[in-house]
């Protein structure tokens, strides 16, 4: 293992993959000259040069359109949005045409592209910048949705998303790019898309979340077990296609759940994974899920009112009591 | 800083390129013929689709191409069969051309499993990997980044290939016009792009939807040189065409290529025309690019009556034929509904190093 930050681990996926394969191609505004926004292309411009390291001027609709016509003609773009956020202007290459175009086609074309970016909010950005889109892009068919929370699922997992042959939505976030952590030094180091990990053993309740929020559900996690709570902790990892069977597994032997989702409330994951759990498993449980999630409310800019509008450790704990009938 | 960067394609690659031929300025009795035929074969195979959707063997939107047939021949007639052809939602004579077959187009048209998309595309979605064509696309604009996305993956590939993109005036007034120009200049990428001017998007006539209607200045705001050409004369899309793939070839840069041309049809089978005058439709078919080049041929006297006889007899019959091919199509079987949603197929790499 090594102790590699989360943009390191970015940028080792993604230059083990270009490594591997001439078609791989990286495309964003910053990521040549810049070394990324984030920097996690950092040192790719050097090693692999102007032909596979593109800048491009602020365009984004552009430049995932040609990105989904390279994928269709042979090439595996990777392509940077700066933020999701501004991948909306991107939205109709990746949702009118991306996802569905294989399908229109009648399987005819694959389309290996990865959009990659950070997701959700990031402090005191205001609310165009500050959106988490992954259940948004998760309800369309043909997409994959991957949110990692780790960089050493975030290298594995960003590997397996290059080399899909569909278009991959990888999402990461702005502050989680100086995390650190242990990454596997296997080689080829491959993590499956659609398997969710137990981060996190405990029999009192499940707590299911993803990205930004596993860490917020950690340190909730680490509390509860002062308070006597076992918490088994669910990295759900990829989105879509989501892995419920993990979930399920693990509400049948703990009968409580709480998911925690950095997103709005309404047909988000959280909304989704209640509704499976009470699908699959619904004879099992001891209380109604509940669900941490942001307020149907824009992101506020103004601390006071932005720190109560984020999800924190004390939500997931308050959720937790509920679930337990604790409080 | 210098811009491009692209720009350089690694000598190693090199040995890869197979350099096409220019294409001729000079077409012959056959080949004007064969241009005759083709916008035949378009105009015969329109005139059926209409027919079967007013007896609802056809559903959902359909777009005819009656009136801009001479765009799709005079240019896709000069391509390789290599190139990439990106078009639009009124497709259909483009896909012809584009050398896919008039029975895989009409079965598509039917909704059936032996259509070009499996019926899973319908009369907007045509597309067929054989021959290149890369689809229609209904939303409007939305194939100008894939055509030069198309062009990029030929260049970093160093296939030297082109790709060609249809659209139409309305897909001026998208940003993704725009951007697509602006980049496939700055990187200097084999697109031709080709506005089929029929002056209206839907019924907002053209003059209304521009600010500047001189659509070749756009491309020259984009460093990007080009032609506006009488769409409804099939000799002369052809030659600006010849004049366009040989530039794109050998400039490796785009080109940009507006064919004023008219649509004799409404937009589409819902369509009451009411914004504009019948008088003007009537007008532009005196123009129309079929019989205009059909009596240019007899004059030049390069065609007779029998032999335009026997070239729409011929035509007839494979129009018939389509048909009763897709009245004989199956039904694609109701389990494949959630078949190519994805993709299973295991990564094949492109060039290991």
């Amino acid at each position: 293992m090594a102790e590699l930050q989360f943009r390191e681990a970015i940028r080792d996926a993604i230059d083990e993959e270009m490594a591997l394969d001439d078609g791989v191609f990286v495309m964003g505004e910053e990521v040549a000259e810049y070394n990324g926004a984030y920097k996690a292309t950092e040192g790719l411009l050097d090693k692999y040069g102007f032909r596979r390291m593109i800048d491009t001027p602020i365009s984004e609709l552009g430049f995932a359109g040609i990105g989904v016509g390279a994928a269709m003609n042979g090439l595996r773009p990777v392509i940077e949005f700066m933020t999701f956020n501004f991948a909306v202007l991107a939205a109709d290459q990746i949702i009118n045409h991306a996802s569905k175009v294989r399908y229109m086609l009648g399987g005819q074309v694959q389309v290996p592209i990865v959009f990659r970016g950070p997701n959700g909010s990031a402090g005191q950005l205001g609310a165009t910048h500050s959106v988490a889109y992954d259940s948004m892009y998760a309800h369309f068919p043909g997409l994959k949705v991957i949110q990692p929370s780790e960089p050493d699922d975030a290298k594995g997992l960003l590997k397996s998303a290059i080399r899909d042959n569909n278009p991959v939505i990888f999402m990461e976030s702005e502050q989680m790019y100086g995390l650190k952590g242990e990454v596997s030094e296997e080689e080829d180091y491959l993590i499956p898309i659609g398997k969710a990990k137990i981060k996190r053993e405990g029999s009192d309740v499940t707590v299911v979340t993803h990205g930004k929020m596993y860490h917020v559900s950690k340190q909730a996690a680490a509390q509860l077990e002062k308070e006597g709570v076992e918490v088994e902790l669910i990295d759900l990892r990829t989105i879509k296609p989501l892995d419920i069977g993990t979930v399920i597994e693990s509400v049948k032997k703990t009968n409580r759940c709480v998911v925690v989702d950095e997103a709005h409330p309404f047909g988000g994951v959280a909304a989704e994974v209640g509704y499976l759990i009470h699908r699959d498993a619904f004879d099992y449980l001891d209380a109604p899920v509940a669900r941490v999630t942001l307020p149907d409310v824009n992101a506020p800019f103004a601390k006071n009112l932005f720190d109560i509008w984020l999800p924190d450790a004390k939500n997931v704990i308050d959720a937790v009591n509920t679930v337990t009938y604790r409080k | 800083m210098g811009n491009y960067r692209m720009g350089t394609p690694k000598k190693t690659a090199s040995k890869k390129t197979t350099e096409k031929k220019a294409v001729s300025a000079k077409p012959g009795k056959s080949e004007k013929i064969h241009l005759l035929t083709q916008m035949i074969r378009i105009r015969q195979m329109e005139e059926k689709t209409y027919e079967m959707y007013t007896k609802e063997k056809i559903r959902g939107f359909l777009h005819l191409y009656d009136g801009e047939e001479a765009v799709a021949v005079g240019i896709i007639e000069n391509l390789d069969k290599e190139d990439g052809i990106v078009s639009t939602y009124r497709e259909h004579g483009h896909a012809l051309i584009a050398g896919m077959s008039m029975n895989s187009i009409m079965a598509e048209l039917y909704g059936k499993a032996e259509g070009c998309s499996g019926g899973r595309g319908g009369s907007m979605h045509l597309y067929d990997k054989k021959t290149n064509f890369f689809g229609g696309s209904a939303i409007v604009a939305n194939g100008l980044p894939m055509a030069v996305g198309l062009a990029m993956a030929y260049k970093m590939q160093n296939r030297n290939s082109i790709s060609c993109c249809f659209f139409g005036d309305g897909a001026v007034d998208e940003g993704e016009f725009h951007e697509s120009m602006n980049l496939a200049s700055l990187w200097n990428l084999p697109v031709l792009f080709v506005c089929e001017n029929n002056f209206y998007s839907m019924g907002m006539p053209f003059e209304l939807a521009q600010a500047e209607t001189d659509l070749v200045k756009k491309a020259n705001a984009y460093k990007i040189e080009g032609a506006a050409v009488d769409g409804m004369d099939v000799m002369a899309v052809y030659d600006a065409s010849v004049k366009a793939i040989n530039y794109i070839r050998e400039q490796k840069k785009p080109w940009f290529l507006e064919c004023q041309t008219y649509r004799f049809r409404a937009h589409s089978m819902f369509d009451p025309e009411r914004y504009r005058e019948k008088d003007e439709v009537k007008e532009w078919k005196k123009r129309d690019p079929i019989t205009t080049f059909t009596s240019r041929l007899q004059e030049e006297g390069l065609l007779d009556e029998d032999e335009l006889n026997e070239i729409k007899k011929r035509v007839a019959e494979e129009v018939e034929e389509s048909v009763e091919f897709s009245e004989k199509g199956t039904d694609e079987p109701i389990e494949n509904l959630t078949r190519f949603v994805y993709s299973d197929e295991p990564k094949t790499l492109n060039k290991s190093k």
